[in-house]
């Protein structure tokens, strides 16, 4: 009963908790029983709220026996990833600088899981500030891959991937400032959705960088994704870069999952050379999939994208050095005193404070773009960027021409081992060579599972693109794909995935 | 908050100082908005509340929050530029200025950089000597004030040497307008006087758009002088050619004298670093209201690297032309027209008006006579006792601790027949000392001129009991010798009674009248 539980999708359990057949308190409960058994080998979370979630459920369970209309998800318990502040629970952002502390406010995404009725399980492990593609840059520890815990999950929100593909929750909440939704979907068989830039309020998300950072879902279908956007997304006056419109009509593009008469366009740049043969496979079988349900494939190109990861890695550190900078050790977090100063001045609490709080890729980062900002730099180094920008979204714009969206593998390999390339920066930052132009343009981008690569088994995924605001796209195309492929696997990719082993011994809670 | 730390820099003299050079100076003043709310955020900006009271999760600068533009700050930085005859930007952008500071919750201001709201505009300010002087302005931008920092213990009342530091984030996020000026030259002698006009101008258009408190002594408006002098061209006419010498910043010159005062001392001391061959170093400076000096600060260089970028939580600000036209139609009327209105509306003199202007009195006599003053009373006061006071005081007319209202309340009083002048200037010191309203102190004080006729026409008989001999005289009809009884009755009245009406009791009683 339990575990069929934490294996339905969330629009089951969502099906199953307004039939009455389950509470909301044995749906959390579930959940809570299946992160104390695996999470002790996956450390998919960094603080666990039991307690606030059951006392959600239970509010939730009261209101449907008082006969209350509810929200949709009502019931259905999600983990947000350690990025979102709320109220009263640690926020780190897997940075030690924040350790401790506990924030007074929720982000607006989180005030509307609470407003829909949403136990939040607790908060999930990511690389430090986000800022990497393996959540081995977390000050708490790696989180592991399930489908080998010796693999990273991906990053940043690695913990948000893990935790929903080990089944410990159904949904989760990620953030996606160059992929770090998206390429934790596709090592971890699971889906990531990040919507248009300003689709979804980034009030109360930790910035990485302002102008790339957006939250979205994380989940193990495309419709149970949809379900999360809906209730995420949407105008906040707290944001002014939130757009002021509807939601994209997402949920109903996931039901209704057509892609006759499409034009999906394969981007040329995407693809090919650097790309294990196993991720090429498999995108290759799910475009012919499409086609086989009658979209129409056109190449495209989209020749700036080659300089994407230089401009996204000029962009992101310059903004990041300046987000970055609140933290100083005057108001909140952690506070180190120069050793061997009697009398320390402020700056010197400040300098010790960040150089104990931060890890080696902040600091990498905080120094590449305060160098980037630089008087007789910013014009070379920040100003270029921004026009390579410029040019991607003007490739982006010819390719949305000719094509109603783009597709590509969502990385170039599976998830590699904890360890592999944690000395190796640029190899990191290329697992994020496709899943980088969305960012720098806005437009939303979704990964799905696209199945297995033959050389090592393990999960690989496809990205499809939309323009700006054209966020339904992404889940009418994948939802066909999804259930194309479903259909050939004979039932979903994580099924495949391996038992993990639990242990009663259950997990200590970290941070 | 002196500094005695080090031995007063040498000066000049100042008739010396324009034998040689040429003046050059920069005013940067700083306009603290009176938006309800903060910059970018819903919080209250009222002025002394306490500590760490009207703050969010966005002053504050808490790990996620979201600046949002108020958009009443951006319309009071649009009038400020209308003002001031500036462009206004159709589209500019916010951006931050990233440095380190205690009192900066997110270590970096958010202010505007290379787009101004305002830019290219200019004040014409009217001088002592009724003569008009055009100050340029290069621009105004908008900005977010920064907390404030109280340093406990150390000699200085600075950052270096506290003990600890105490910090309030009230202030933090409140909307600022930085009014910039182009260099101002061909002041010459007249600099100091330039500056205190230019920003006695400037206080009083942004009274009259409504747009600030600007209570210099509250730091509502902040003003930092830049002065640089250049050797003086032989030929008048060449003086503009003559490249401008290093400058140097005095920060926070928050009143008008000491503007004055500051632009003034900054040019003896310049003089004397030039004349003994040593050179300027550009750094920012301290002015030191109690002594008159200023003294060496941060050292300063163009090398100073805040890596301003356009600020990416916020969207540019792109006022429509309909908007700025609808704002422009809100002006207040020209200064100068202003003037002619209320020096005609006061019946004042030429050389009246030109005092009041020059005591910088002009808004505190326009407040009062609101209030209910006659301007006849207004000036009276402002221009006499209380100019008198404030310079016993060395503080600006409108800082140091009387109010227009109570001046127009104090006026009613000796108008109505209550208060005589001598005891108006008792009130006035009660005022000062912190005792309360006018009218408040006279009641404390028990000022009051007798008007009960029973108790001065008691006092008129006993004078006239005690002195026969001056009473004869004055039935004999030597009236001028009722002033010696007059006397007596003020002084048994113990001064609280009208003289003019002793004099007619005293002259009705004898049969004099």
């Amino acid at each position: 009963m339990t575990s069929d539980i934490t294996r339905a999708s969330a629009a089951e359990l969502a099906d199953r908790l307004f039939r009455k057949e389950i509470s909301a308190v044995e749906a959390t409960q579930a959940h809570l029983d299946r992160i104390d058994a695996v999470d002790g080998s996956v450390r998919a979370f960094l603080h666990i709220d039991a307690e606030g979630a059951l006392a959600t459920a239970r509010s939730i369970d009261q209101r449907r026996m008082a006969g209350e209309e509810l929200h949709i998800l009502a019931g259905v318990p999600i983990a947000v990833k350690d990025i979102a502040t709320t109220k009263g629970l640690p926020t780190t952002a897997g940075s030690r600088i924040l350790q401790g502390w506990i924030p007074p406010y929720d982000a607006t995404i989180v005030t509307k899981l609470k407003a829909a009725g949403m136990p939040i399980l607790g908060k999930t492990n990511m690389d430090e500030f986000a800022m990497g593609s393996s959540t081995e840059h977390s000050a708490y520890g790696p989180t592991h891959n399930p489908w080998d815990l010796q693999r990273i999950p991906g990053g940043s929100g690695g913990g948000s991937s893990a935790a929903v593909a080990s089944y410990q929750a159904p949904l989760a909440i990620g953030t996606d400032t160059g992929g770090s939704i998206r390429q934790p979907a596709a090592v971890t068989g699971t889906v990531g959705c990040k919507p248009t830039y300003g689709g979804v309020s980034r009030y109360g998300l930790i910035a990485l960088a302002s102008s790339l950072d957006q939250a979205g879902p994380v989940s193990r279908t495309v419709l149970d994704a949809a379900m999360l956007h809906s209730v995420i997304g949407g105008y906040d006056p707290m944001d002014s870069t939130s757009i002021d419109a509807p939601v994209p009509p997402v949920l109903e593009a996931a039901r209704r999952a057509d892609v006759k008469g499409m034009r999906i366009g394969v981007v040329k740049q995407l693809g090919g050379d650097g790309y294990q043969p196993g991720v090429r496979a498999r995108f290759e079988e799910s475009v012919q999939l499409l086609v086989d349900q009658g979209a129409e494939v056109v190449e495209v190109s989209c020749p700036s994208f080659d300089y994407a990861l230089a401009a996204y890695y000029l962009i992101l550190p310059s903004e990041a050095s300046s987000n970055l900078a609140k933290f100083d050790a005057m108001r909140y977090g952690l506070r180190v005193l120069p050793e061997g100063v009697d009398d320390p001045s402020a700056e010197q609490v400040m300098a010790a404070s960040r150089d104990a709080g931060f890890g080696d890729e902040v600091k990498r980062r905080i120094i590449l773009g305060t160098y980037a900002l630089s008087s007789g730099y910013y014009d070379a180094y920040y100003g270029s960027a921004q026009k390579v920008r410029t040019l991607i979204s003007r490739d982006f714009a010819a390719a949305f021409e000719k094509a109603d969206v783009l597709v590509s593998p969502t990385t170039p390999t599976t998830a590699f081992k904890i360890g592999e390339k944690i000395n190796d920066p640029l190899a990191m930052y290329l697992n994020d060579i496709a899943t980088i132009p969305a960012n720098l343009s806005g437009i939303p981008g979704i990964s799905l599972p696209s199945g297995l690569a033959d050389e090592d088994g393990l999960p690989t995924g496809i990205q499809i693109l939309a323009p700006a605001t054209k966020d339904e796209r992404l889940y009418g195309v994948g939802a066909a794909l999804e259930a194309a492929l479903v259909r050939r696997w004979g039932g979903p990719l994580l099924a495949k995935a391996p038992e993990l082993s639990t242990t009663a011994t259950g997990r200590e809670v970290r941070a | 908050m002196s500094t005695a730390t080090r031995a007063p820099e040498p000066v000049v003299d100042y008739g010396e100082v324009l034998k040689k050079y040429d003046p050059v100076m920069g005013l940067e003043v700083h306009v603290e908005l009176n938006t309800v709310t903060k910059m970018f955020c819903g919080c209250a900006t009222g002025f002394g509340a306490e500590p760490n009271t009207q703050v969010c999760p966005v002053c504050l600068g808490l790990p996620g929050a979201l600046p949002v533009v108020n958009v009443a700050a951006v319309e009071s930085a649009i009038r400020i530029g209308l003002a001031l005859n500036c462009e206004i930007a159709s589209w500019c952008r916010f951006a931050r200025k990233n440095y380190f500071y205690p009192d900066m919750p997110k270590n970096f201001q958010t202010s505007q950089y290379d787009e101004p709201i305002d830019f290219n505009g200019y004040l014409d300010v009217e001088l002592g000597d009724g003569s008009r002087f055009r100050v340029e302005i290069e621009r105004a931008h908008m900005e977010e004030d920064t907390g404030k920092s109280l340093h406990i213990g150390g000699a200085t009342g600075r950052i270096h040497g506290a003990d600890h530091s105490l910090v309030d984030y009230n202030r933090a996020g409140i909307p600022l307008v930085e009014i910039v000026t182009r260099p101002i030259v061909g002041a010459g002698a007249r600099a100091p006087e330039v500056a205190k006009a230019y920003v006695a101008a400037l206080r009083d258009l942004l009274k009259a758009l409504k747009v600030s408190d600007v209570r210099m002594e509250q730091g509502s408006l902040r003003c930092d002088v830049n002065l640089s002098l250049r050797p003086k061209a032989d030929d008048a006419g060449a003086q503009d050619d003559v490249p401008l010498g290093t400058r140097t910043e005095t920060k926070n010159v928050n009143s008008l004298r000491s503007v004055e005062r500051a632009v003034r001392f900054e040019m003896t001391r310049h003089a004397a670093v030039l004349n003994s061959g040593a050179s300027i170093l550009q750094e920012t400076r301290h002015w030191h209201e109690d002594t008159g000096v200023t003294t060496s600060g941060r050292v300063k260089s163009d090398a100073d690297d805040y890596r301003y970028f356009p600020e990416p939580d916020l969207v540019p600000v792109a006022p429509t032309r309909e908007r700025v036209e609808e704002l422009r139609a809100t002006m207040p009327e020209p200064p100068s027209e202003r003037r002619r209105r209320l020096q005609n509306d006061w019946g004042y003199s030429d050389m009246e008006m030109r005092d009041v202007m020059n005591a910088g009195a002009v808004l505190l006599i326009e407040e009062s006579v609101a209030a209910g003053a006659t301007p006849a009373g207004a000036r009276k006061w402002w221009m006499g006792e209380l100019a008198r006071l404030a310079s016993v005081e060395g503080r600006d007319l409108a800082d140091f601790g009387v109010t227009a209202i109570y001046v127009a309340e104090l006026d009613a009083m000796v108008a109505a027949g209550r208060l005589n002048d001598s005891m108006a200037r008792q009130v006035l010191d009660g005022v000062l000392a912190g005792e309360g309203s006018p009218v408040a102190v006279a009641d404390a004080r028990g000022l009051q001129l007798v008007s009960d006729d029973g108790a001065l026409s008691a006092a008129v008989d006993a004078v006239i009991a005690a002195n026969p001999d001056v009473a004869d005289k004055v039935r004999e009809g030597k009236v001028q010798a009722a002033g010696a009884l007059i006397g007596q009755v003020m002084k048994e009245m113990k001064g609280q009674a009208d003289a003019a009406k002793a004099r007619e009791l005293i002259l009705e009683k004898l049969g004099a009248s």
